[in-house]
């Protein structure tokens, strides 16, 4: 009875922490995932703080706040805005793919990590915030602008973009060669296309298996699907979070609709555990000699995030000031850029640095996004008062 | 008009047009069923000068505000056969001596020959409002009348 005590005024103690750190990041217009970082890396090994007892909950919570996130990335768009939305940005999409996975690649590959760690960090610089980027454009009333559709469709094209790549990924810790490599591709993205017609024509039904007009049975229903069918993914050598986002995604329409507002305080409960449990796992001492090579990399796929944004919106027409709006507002990398350490940090497959670069990367990141849309209106006028002159 | 639909992909949709002043106008409907009005900046289109959240009451009452003048242009129209006769739309004044009184109690009928053929309240149309109804301030009387009339019935609603 007495360690139960004990683990609850730790488990407490953590979450209340939390709640504090949240508070004060939104106070402070930041997202709360670096905090909640940092919270980690305080609690746990070469820390200040040791938690014990309550390891094996927070590892168990921590994996299902990933099932929890994916299953809401599923979740946000139906299966027919992301045919819609692939068919209208899908050079934009591809440019974003480029710009921002390389630079994470070449730095995996300098610090000698290796394909593996090169297609790990590929996807921690790809993958924007959608969650921070959301947040963000409300907050600073831009979803009526002009540029916000682009800006969301390109988050539409990074959803499709993790659902071909996370089984990639998963195979290729797994430890598959590159003829594995290649099936997994292959598989994923057949995969993902059946996931989309099945979704697209039959999504009324896999809605129907989960729906019920009682809240409580619809909680108990989607969470007991999104985990089920994350069990025997990964018991199929499948990531568990590629199943529930895939179980996202088929489930559609109003259903979708109830299933985030239901879900979503249980997403933000487990996540804020995870955020915690990926920083426990890193150990401090290991950021300092990756510091440099995380801020290089903040600095480089700053510049290239603003000029996807840049770029995307020009396609459409859209102003000077608007572009500069979208670039900066992709800004944000964050929740998925930790998903996707995390997973590689879980299969024991990658250099025990990766986590503290992703972690130092991710937190700079989510920093410096809202800070950037934040300020990119004042700065690109003041850049083109001083350009005015110039080419007047 | 051409009203444009653009989906907000995870949010809703954006239905906006664009006015002769060159300013975006439009609405977000979020999915939850929220509304937004939303006005573009002056000099930068692209971007909102303010968004502001209404509530399915409070966007009927701005719908009715703004459709009110066209009530009045539909009953000039239909009067416009006759000569001399007019359709005005009259505000009472917040301190107007008739505020929480009945229709009847103005005499606007007997006094000024005028009719009111209806009055608009938070957005609502109350059509051939007997003596009874109750005014109050903010009340938009649609009135029918020869000018002389209707100005006439300016002073009584502002004086008593």
């Amino acid at each position: 009875m007495h360690d139960t005590a004990i683990s609850l005024i730790e488990l407490g103690a953590v979450f209340f922490g939390l709640g504090l750190l949240g508070r004060l990041a939104w106070r402070i217009g930041i997202s709360p995932i670096p905090l909640y970082l940092i919270g980690g890396l305080a609690f746990g090994a070469g820390g200040l703080i040791p938690l014990h007892g309550i390891e094996e909950f927070a590892t168990l919570a921590a994996e299902i706040g990933v099932i929890l996130l994916l299953l809401l990335l599923g979740l946000e768009y139906s299966a027919s805005e992301l045919v819609t939305g692939m068919r209208r940005s899908w050079v934009a999409g591809l440019v974003d793919v480029v710009l921002n996975a390389l630079p994470g690649a070449a730095v995996a590959l300098l610090l000698g990590w290796g394909p593996v760690g090169a297609i790990v960090m590929a996807g921690v610089t790809y993958i924007s915030s959608s969650g921070i980027i959301a947040k963000v454009l409300g907050d600073l009333g831009r979803l009526g602008n002009r540029e916000t559709p682009v800006v969301l469709s390109i988050l539409v094209f990074e959803d499709l973009a993790m659902a071909v790549y996370l089984p990639i990924l998963t195979a290729l810790l797994a430890g598959a060669t590159l003829v594995g490599g290649l099936t997994a591709v292959g598989i994923s993205l057949i995969v993902i296309t059946v996931v989309l017609i099945v979704a697209l024509k039959f999504g009324r039904y896999v809605s129907m298996m989960v729906d019920s007009p009682e809240p409580e049975v619809f909680l108990l229903r989607v969470l007991g699907a999104a985990l089920l069918v994350a069990g025997i993914a990964s018991q199929l050598q499948v990531s568990a979070a590629v199943g529930a986002f895939l179980l996202g995604i088929a489930i559609s329409g109003s259903t979708a609709e109830n299933a985030t507002k239901l879900l979503e305080p249980l997403r933000d409960l487990f996540a804020a555990m995870f955020f915690v449990v990926f920083g426990l796992n890193t150990n401090p001492t290991t950021i300092p000699p990756v510091l440099g090579y995380a801020v290089a990399l903040a600095f480089v796929t700053t510049l290239t995030k603003v000029a996807t944004g840049w770029f995307a919106a020009r396609q459409q027409g859209i102003g000077r000031m608007g572009r500069a709006r979208a670039g900066a507002a992709l800004v944000a990398r964050g929740e998925f850029s930790i998903v996707i350490a995390g997973l590689a940090v879980t299969a024991n497959a990658v250099d025990e640095q990766l986590a503290a670069l992703a972690t130092a990367y991710v937190l700079l990141m989510a920093v410096l996004g809202p800070v950037a849309a934040r300020v990119v209106e004042p700065v690109a006028r003041g850049m083109q008062r001083k350009l005015r002159p110039r080419t007047a | 008009m051409n009203v444009e639909v653009t989906p907000l992909p995870g949010l809703g949709t954006r239905q906006d047009f664009v006015s002769r002043g060159g300013r975006r106008i439009g609405v977000i409907t979020y999915r939850d069923g929220r509304m937004e009005m939303i006005v573009s900046k002056q000099d930068d289109t692209d971007s909102c000068v303010a968004s502001i959240p209404l509530t399915v009451e409070e966007g009927a009452t701005l719908a009715a505000l703004l459709g009110a003048p066209q009530l009045v242009t539909q009953l000039e129209d239909q009067h416009k056969d006759f000569a001399g006769i007019t359709t005005r739309q009259l505000p009472l004044a917040p301190a107007s001596p008739y505020d929480g009184r009945t229709l009847g109690d103005t005499a606007l009928r007997t006094r000024t020959a005028v009719s009111v053929v209806a009055v608009v309240r938070n957005g609502t149309v109350h059509p051939s409002p007997r003596p009874d109804f109750r005014l109050v301030a903010g009340d938009l009387l649609i009135t029918v009348g020869t000018a002389e009339g209707l100005s006439k019935a300016v002073e009584v609603l502002e004086t008593g």
